[in-house]
């Protein structure tokens, strides 16, 4: 399915190193936040906001706009990232991250940031608040797409389940569901943690359409995108992905997922950052 | 006085502000014969969303519906909607601010042969700490409906309990009904009874009993417990110099605690709390439960005294015991 030129890939390729870059900068100006799942999500992220989803920065409340919904709320750097360079507000405003009477909270925080759909952070909320932008949208007869980005440690609270019957039960055609697969949390491999697979199977029973892509690879997500658009009913995209992808030494280490890097490795992170000429 | 049930006029405002509204969505979780949203889903099925034995996933999806422009009512049984989803509602409701109602119906230890598990004593403790969050509690049916219809204009989330028995009717189809104004019931100057629910009918009882010892106190309907009505407390006050909260909810956290709050921070007027005190409840029937747990008219009465008599004693060893 070649739909997708060389040079659109390109392109979000190269805005995925530059949302990484901002992830490193943000977080290391923060002195902390959360940087391994900002990486495993940075193509994810860009495709949706530089390609897959209909939205106007200019103006952000636009009722037709597709809705995301960040239920790992924690990978907020990235999400800023993104949300500055589509240009919601001005990127230099991603240096306040964390900081007294910043927009950028810790976690998102709704009506304080343009483009922030939802307050979250608590994990396992995010399907639930889709479910009702879902609902919402087809009681209005409206066209546009509900995305949602969960982390795949999330999936252990409950709250997902319910919310997944729900979509499955109402048969939301627009509703699509990223699940970061990075197989990490803060206190391990997921399946030591509590053990999540099958997870596909398990997705699959709850009455979803599961597709499995690599996380990394642009024009995957773009082609699930376009696919689930034709599916009937709730997609859900597992999307295997690497904690820490595009820096050598945050790649698969769990330490990232809560602490940014030290004025060293931040150095050494940017240099493999660098935009290729 | 007629007994009415809150939970029917809920039922019935719902089905009228649908008739009103295009905007408003109601969400169930299995219990909509009992809670009376099931009115609405008769009415306006395209707007009715069953959500199963959910709950939690019930406020997420009502803060997503909200957040895309609808005006909520989501509807179970108390000790589910504020205990079970208290994460949910202050992530996805509270902060946010998002334009959603929580209604709770079997608030209180009246629920009766249910027992503990399904008595709710800690629900208006749990909303009333929530930034954002509007508290109400009507003290009758008439109340109930007025409280539905002007939680759609009042911007924000709002919880709304009610009771399970039928309740006295206390107000008059006629009289005004505004969120964040109580309503002086019964003018007096020697106590302030501040009552909610359907301890208000129990207030006006108490008023009376007292007045023949020559006690004249005032009641007030404290319909809303947060934003607390300051100024009609203040005003009361002033005049009694104490007073006697009357809730059928635990004695901390609730109505109790919010007029004890304000008392103290303000003068520190002598006061007495009639509630359940701390303890969990059990079954039976709501007559034998409301005598037992220390709800009755005589019970406000009996604080009532003891409240005078404290000031009059220059509040030496002032206790609260029967």
């Amino acid at each position: 399915m070649p739909r997708h030129d060389d040079e659109t890939i390109e392109r979000l390729e190269e805005m995925s190193r530059t949302l990484r870059r901002h992830v490193i900068e943000m977080t290391c100006e923060a002195g902390s936040g959360h940087p391994g799942g900002s990486l495993s999500a940075a193509e994810i992220v860009t495709a949706l906001f530089f390609h897959v989803m209909r939205h106007d920065p200019k103006n952000p409340t636009w009722e037709e706009r597709d809705r995301f919904v960040l239920s790992k709320g924690h990978v907020a750097p990235v999400y800023y990232a993104a949300l500055a360079e589509a240009g919601y507000f001005p990127v230099e405003e991603l240096a306040t991250l964390r900081k007294l009477g910043s927009r950028l909270q810790g976690h998102p925080s709704y009506g304080r940031l343009p483009g922030v759909e939802m307050s979250t952070g608590s994990l396992g909320q995010g399907m639930s608040v889709a479910n009702g932008m879902a609902l919402a949208a087809r009681l209005d007869g409206a066209e546009h797409r509900i995305f949602c980005l969960t982390g795949d440690g999330e999936m252990q609270s409950g709250q997902n389940w319910e919310a997944g019957m729900l979509a499955a039960h109402y048969k939301l055609n627009n509703l699509v569901v990223f699940l970061d697969r990075n197989r990490l949390q803060i206190v391990g491999d997921t399946e030591d943690v509590m053990s999540l697979e099958p997870l596909a199977d398990k997705w699959r029973a709850f009455g979803w359409n599961v597709l499995e892509i690599e996380g990394h690879d642009i024009r995957q997500i773009l082609e699930a995108c376009e696919k689930a658009e034709k599916l009937t009913g709730p997609v859900m995209i597992i999307a295997n992905t690497v904690k820490g992808k595009g820096v050598t030494f945050m790649e698969g280490v769990c330490d990232f997922h809560g602490r940014c890097c030290t004025a060293d490795e931040r150095e050494r992170a940017l240099a493999e950052l660098e935009v290729e000429e | 006085m007629k007994n009415v049930s809150q939970r029917s006029y809920f039922g019935k405002a719902l089905v009228e502000l649908g008739n009103r509204r295009e905007d408003v969505v109601v969400l169930d979780a299995d219990l909509c014969s009992s809670t009376k949203t099931g009115d609405f889903a008769a009415a306006h099925p395209e707007r009715f969303f069953q959500m199963g034995i959910a709950e939690q996933n019930m406020m997420g999806t009502a803060a997503g519906l909200a957040a895309s422009g609808k005006i909520v009512y989501a509807s179970t049984f108390a000790v589910f909607a504020t205990g079970r989803c208290w994460d949910q509602i202050r992530q996805s409701i509270a902060y946010p601010e998002m334009n959603v109602k929580v209604v709770s119906t079997h608030c209180g230890i009246s629920v009766g042969g249910d027992g503990a598990s399904h008595q709710a004593l800690e629900d208006v403790s749990l909303m009333r700490s929530l930034p954002n969050m509007t508290v109400i509690s009507p003290a009758d049916a008439e109340e109930a409906y007025k409280a539905t219809l002007a939680m759609a204009e009042w911007d924000g989330p709002c919880y709304m309990r009610m009771g399970r028995a039928d309740f006295p009717l206390v107000t008059k189809e006629e009289d005004e009904f505004r969120i964040g104004k109580a309503s002086v019931l019964k003018k007096g100057k020697d106590v302030s009874i501040v009552a909610t629910g359907q301890m208000v009918a129990l207030a006006l009882d108490a008023a009376r009993a007292l007045k023949e010892e020559g006690i004249n106190a005032e009641v007030i309907n404290m319909s809303t417990i947060k934003p607390l009505d300051t100024e009609t407390l203040a005003a009361s006050l002033a005049k009694t110099r104490c007073a006697v909260t009357a809730e059928e909810h635990s004695i901390i956290g609730g109505l109790g605690s919010a007029v004890a709050e304000y008392m103290a921070e303000s003068g520190g007027h002598l006061l007495l709390r009639v509630g359940v005190r701390d303890t969990f409840g059990e079954s039976g029937t709501p007559e034998e439960l409301m005598e037992k747990y220390g709800l009755t008219a005589e019970d406000i009465a009996i604080a009532a005294r003891k409240v005078i008599a404290g000031n009059t004693k220059k509040r030496k060893g002032f206790l609260w015991r029967k």
